[in-house]
């Protein structure tokens, strides 16, 4: 699960993280009480979209108007929060759609000295949270990664004990911190390890971390993500889940228990567990054809959640056949092949349907639906499977 | 001689009195595996599937003698089954649970590695070695025992690579489902050792996925010290970036972890790589006809 920039922002205070003063507006008028409120001399008007590219992107309402702006005055704080507001933010992150901006952050504006970047993921090779930096704070990290790594430092920690001082020490020296900046770094990394474990965060990032004029560290940007299989710790952070940002096709899948991604091709997928999802859609593209989605329905799915996946395929205009990938394990072809005929009844099939069975209770299942009036195209292998539904949309 | 599991291995189910639990362990008694018990906190001396149940594993070990173990236990509670199946000494730990959040397998990978035990999992199918034990939720008739060993972060894509093996007469030695998530008890790495040392395995079917550097680093490891043939695929060449592909560890992200990138270390290593799902079987047969015509 993702959350807002102000969001985040929230959360670091209550962590003890130094963030900027800012208020979130709504309105034209509150963001000019915001302003008046914050008593600087600028502050900065910033887009709450889940994605970044913001200071980059523009409206397509009001194509002069960027998604980040600094502002001299309570006035001009209303004028650039009423341009936002409710207009469709695109940046190279959004996808050409963009996503409708429903509210603003007004920040007080700092005095940025320097500005460096600041990231914690879970490091799979060794089993181990990490804190990365680099110098090179604003831009963007998977380029410093990509060509200079060395540029990126790390230091690993153990949730239990977080990172410990010296750690830090030797982050500052790599970064140049000195001073004053050192024991700052201190208090603001050891927070934010807290807090990534104590919230079981899957990354956190800071971009930029700024370095003050007068040595402080500020986290003036918050992207923070949350592993969706520790939920049930943390009843609260569901709160913080915005459900406008959220594909409403993924959400209803979500919904009933079904793992599935929108794509932009035309032959929709429904397969059980997620290696054979993947890779199903790659078979369709080594054929010539666009996968529309991927679709786990899971290795214990009843046919509620079958129909379910069927009516959200269905309900995507570009599919123009479906493909129904099925190996039985736990998953019972019986039970896909009555889904079918279910699905059949309450949604109907106006595309081409191609159904390929292996597994647990293979034969009843086929029986299933060669008793049923359904067409259907049945295919003996994955291949096969693929080279009929792409010959379906041609 | 096989891998991990053998007709020997005598296997408790932790988490037996749940329904899934319950109905794995039956699926594993109908395959042959010696299944000698169940553990459920709170339920000792009751019977579940005509199996006695125990409130600890380490009773379970010392009235049953019991050396590896499938856990059902839900999320919350899984980290804690597998800590307290390493502390009752069982050898091959095998966590089926689905859905345990990633620090908790911090926690636990730290104390497997200083213990005896192996951990396989979780978020995976189990591991099989075909006509002899069973310990997870794959079907067991599409399995023949055979030369192939079978390692795999998938569940359902790993019965297709074992379907296809099958029915070109190849058949399985072992197969391992490493499981899915970011952090799992046993690497490709550990498998390779393991299946280069067995006398059962003559080849080796490696399947990927994206996200992550596992197959790179397996890549690497089968260029200096495997003498087997190998062959693998990498499941998500069609996936986007920045996508979550159902299983956790599933994800592009930063530009790394891709489809075109493993394959290309595989390539380096003298792996044969089916680039179709639908042609697993196949190159590991090409695998097989290249090293024995290379002798």
């Amino acid at each position: 699960m993702k959350i807002h920039e102000y969001q985040g922002k929230k959360l670091f205070a209550d962590f003890g993280v130094n963030v900027p003063k800012s208020k979130v507006a709504r309105s034209g008028e509150e963001a000019a009480a915001a302003y008046r409120e914050l008593g600087g001399k600028i502050a900065v008007v910033k887009s709450q979209i889940h994605a970044g590219g913001r200071g980059k992107g523009t409206f397509r309402e009001e194509p002069g108007q960027h998604g980040v702006q600094l502002v001299r005055s309570a006035e001009e704080a209303a004028q650039v929060a009423t341009r936002m507001l409710g207009n469709t933010l695109v940046t190279i992150q959004t996808g050409p759609a963009g996503k409708v901006v429903n509210q603003v952050l007004v920040e007080a504006g700092c005095d940025i000295a320097r500005e460096l970047y600041l990231g914690i993921v879970l490091d799979r090779a060794a089993a181990m949270p990490v804190v990365m930096c680099s110098q090179e704070g604003g831009v963007e990290i998977e380029k410093v990664a990509a060509e200079t790594p060395e540029k990126i430092y790390k230091e690993h920690f153990h949730p239990a004990w977080g990172i410990e001082s010296f750690q830090v020490r030797k982050l500052c020296q790599q970064l140049g911190l000195t001073g004053k900046s050192v024991r700052a770094a201190d208090k603001f990394m050891r927070a934010l390890c807290k807090m990534f474990v104590t919230l079981d965060c899957s990354l956190m990032e800071i971009n930029p971390l700024v370095i003050t004029g007068d040595g402080d560290l500020i986290a003036l940007d918050s992207k923070i993500s949350f592993d969706s299989n520790a939920e049930f710790r943390h009843p609260d952070l569901a709160e913080l889940r915005d459900l406008s940002e959220e594909d409403e096709s993924e959400l209803r899948a979500s919904n009933a228990g079904l793992s599935y991604v929108n794509l932009d091709g035309n032959i929709g997928c429904l397969v059980n567990g997620a290696g054979l999802a993947m890779s199903t859609m790659d078979i369709i593209k080594l054929n010539g054809g666009e996968p529309a989605n991927f679709l786990d329905v899971g290795g214990g799915a009843n046919a509620d959640q079958v129909t379910e996946a069927f009516s959200i395929i269905l309900a995507d205009t570009n599919v123009k056949a479906v493909l129904v990938n099925i190996f039985g394990g736990i998953m019972r072809c019986t039970t896909i092949a009555e889904a079918i005929v279910e699905a059949a009844k309450k949604v109907g099939f106006k595309v081409p349907l191609i159904v390929r069975l292996e597994g647990t209770e293979v034969e009843a299942g086929r029986k299933i639906l060669e008793s049923s009036d359904i067409r259907i195209i049945s295919a003996m292998d994955l291949n096969d499977a693929a080279q009929k539904a792409v010959a379906a949309v041609a | 001689m096989s891998i991990l599991i053998n007709s020997k291995t005598k296997v408790i189910c932790q988490g037996i009195t749940g329904s899934v639990g319950a109905f794995h362990t039956r699926g594993c008694m109908e395959y042959g595996t010696k299944m000698v018990g169940g553990v459920t906190p709170g339920k000792g001396g009751q019977k579940a599937e005509g199996l006695p149940v125990f409130d600890t594993v380490i009773e379970a070990r010392e009235k049953t003698g019991c050396n590896a173990t499938m856990i059902f236990v839900p999320p919350p509670f899984a980290a804690d089954a597998i800590l307290e199946a390493i502390d009752a000494g069982i050898e091959v730990v095998i966590a089926i649970t689905e859905g345990v959040p990633a620090l908790d397998m911090v926690r636990v990978y730290e104390r497997v590695k200083r213990s005896g035990s192996i951990l396989v999992g979780p978020n995976c199918p189990g591991v099989i070695t075909p006509g002899q034990c069973k310990i997870g939720i794959m079907p067991g008739y599409i399995h023949q025992p055979g030369k192939v060993g079978i390692m795999s972060r998938s569940g359902t894509l790993t019965y297709e690579a074992v379907w296809q093996t099958s029915n070109l007469g190849l058949g399985q030695s072992t197969c391992v489902g490493l499981g899915g998530d970011p952090i799992v008890g046993t690497s490709f790495i550990d498998c390779l050792k393991w299946f280069q040392d067995d006398d059962d395995t003559e080849a080796i079917l490696m399947i990927g996925e994206i996200g992550g550097t596992a197959e790179e680093e397996a890549a690497a490891f089968v260029k200096e010290h495997v003498t087997k043939p190998v062959a693998g695929f990498i499941a998500g060449s069609a996936a986007p970036p920045g996508k979550r592909m159902g299983h956790a560890g599933a994800i592009i992200s930063g530009g790394k972890g891709t489809a075109a990138e493993k394959q290309a270390a595989m390539r380096e290593a003298g792996i044969e790589v089916a680039l179709s799902p639908g042609d697993m079987g196949k190159a590991m047969a090409a695998a097989i006809t290249r090293a024995m015509s290379a002798v």
